[in-house]
């Protein structure tokens, strides 16, 4: 259960690059993350629920862009999504596998809104 | 409403503080190993193994990462080696700054391998890079033999494999055969020991292995 520490770090990178202006709310914060990377989407989310609140970021929706495991086969060549419980190149059988995609956990953007009442 | 792009890793902050250990390692020539396994796969008993067998041989230094209790940091304590135990409180993995803490603690110089255990995990430790030059997995035999297609993440990241407790397989559910080529299969680069600490099968060769990736480390560290 790393979640949790998972997380607070994206927490601690959303706050880091929020402006230095009062009464700034983020309502969104986009991840993109691997198939291979190891996190529960759902418990992580659970716990970004927790964590934020009484932040800039209660509230906020968690939107996770999912990258498939994808590889590059060493014998034919192939490029493609593998399954990851057979670790085989789909067209030859090979494991002679570079992995292109599927270990990403990456903060891509964030959507901020700005103070209520100031217009 | 604003857009504002990031586009930074989650644990960037985490690898920064592994790329300092690794630069501090390196800088005393230390070879550092960080063993994952899970709970009772016998990365204590190993290492014990391993310490016994390399004593007078190798300066060694460890550190020990457990959920709660020193008990490993005091079994390993007995070998008279530089011994940290980490403790995690609740925490399922070490993080480098917690290794960066613990190597405070420990005196460097002289010191050739590096030994972090892990908390007993296959999930959570593969995403954390600790500074360390490899990670070793351990999978036991009486775990099964498909282990390393149920966490395929953990035996990719590592680049050795130990098959512990091989003195069980006459009495469990498992061949070492398809426990081998399974873990192959999702890393064919994976250098494989077998072991068994009950009979002391398998550590020799492990511990020269150990030796010669130290002292391959060790003969070029820069002048301190």
């Amino acid at each position: 259960m790393h979640e949790l520490s998972i997380a607070q770090s994206i927490v601690d990178i959303v706050l880091q690059h929020l402006p230095p202006s009062d009464g700034l709310h983020v309502s969104k914060v986009r991840l993109t993350l691997g198939a291979m990377a190891g996190v529960v989407p759902d418990s992580l989310e659970f716990c970004f629920g927790a964590i934020t609140q009484g932040t800039q970021l209660e509230g906020a929706v968690l939107e996770i862009e999912h990258l498939p495991l994808t590889a590059r086969c060493a014998d034919c060549g192939h490029e493609g999504e593998i399954e990851p419980t057979l670790f085989a190149c789909p067209s030859c059988g090979g494991n002679r596998l570079t992995i292109l995609t599927g270990r990403e956990m990456q903060v891509r953007d964030i959507e901020v809104d700005e103070p209520k009442g100031v217009t | 409403m604003s857009v504002i792009t990031i586009e930074r890793k989650v644990l960037e902050k985490n690898d920064q503080v592994a790329a300092e250990n690794r630069e501090l390692l390196r800088k005393h020539g230390i070879f550092t190993i960080n063993v994952v396994s899970s709970p009772g796969a016998g990365k204590t008993s190993i290492l014990e193994r391993t310490l016994e067998h390399l004593k007078g041989r190798l300066p060694v230094a460890v550190i020990e990462g457990d959920v709660q209790t020193d008990i490993d940091a005091r079994r390993v304590a007995k070998y008279n080696v530089p011994a940290v135990q980490i403790v995690t409180a609740g925490g399922c993995h070490l993080e480098a700054n917690l290794v960066r803490d613990a190597l405070r603690n420990i005196e460097l110089s002289g010191i050739r391998l590096l030994v972090i255990e892990n908390v007993g995990n296959l999930v959570c430790p593969s995403n954390y890079d600790l500074g360390e030059a490899l990670k070793v997995v351990v999978a036991s035999t009486t775990e099964g033999d498909d282990k390393p297609l149920k966490y395929p993440a953990m035996f990719r990241n590592s680049s050795v494999l130990i098959i512990n407790k091989i003195d069980l397989v006459p009495y469990v559910n498992c061949k070492l055969e398809t426990l081998r080529n399974n873990a192959l299969r999702i890393n064919p680069a994976l250098t494989v020991f077998e072991t068994s600490c009950t009979t002391g099968a398998g550590i020799p060769a492990w511990c020269a292995w150990l030796e010669q990736q130290s002292n391959k480390s060790g003969s070029a560290p820069s002048k301190r």
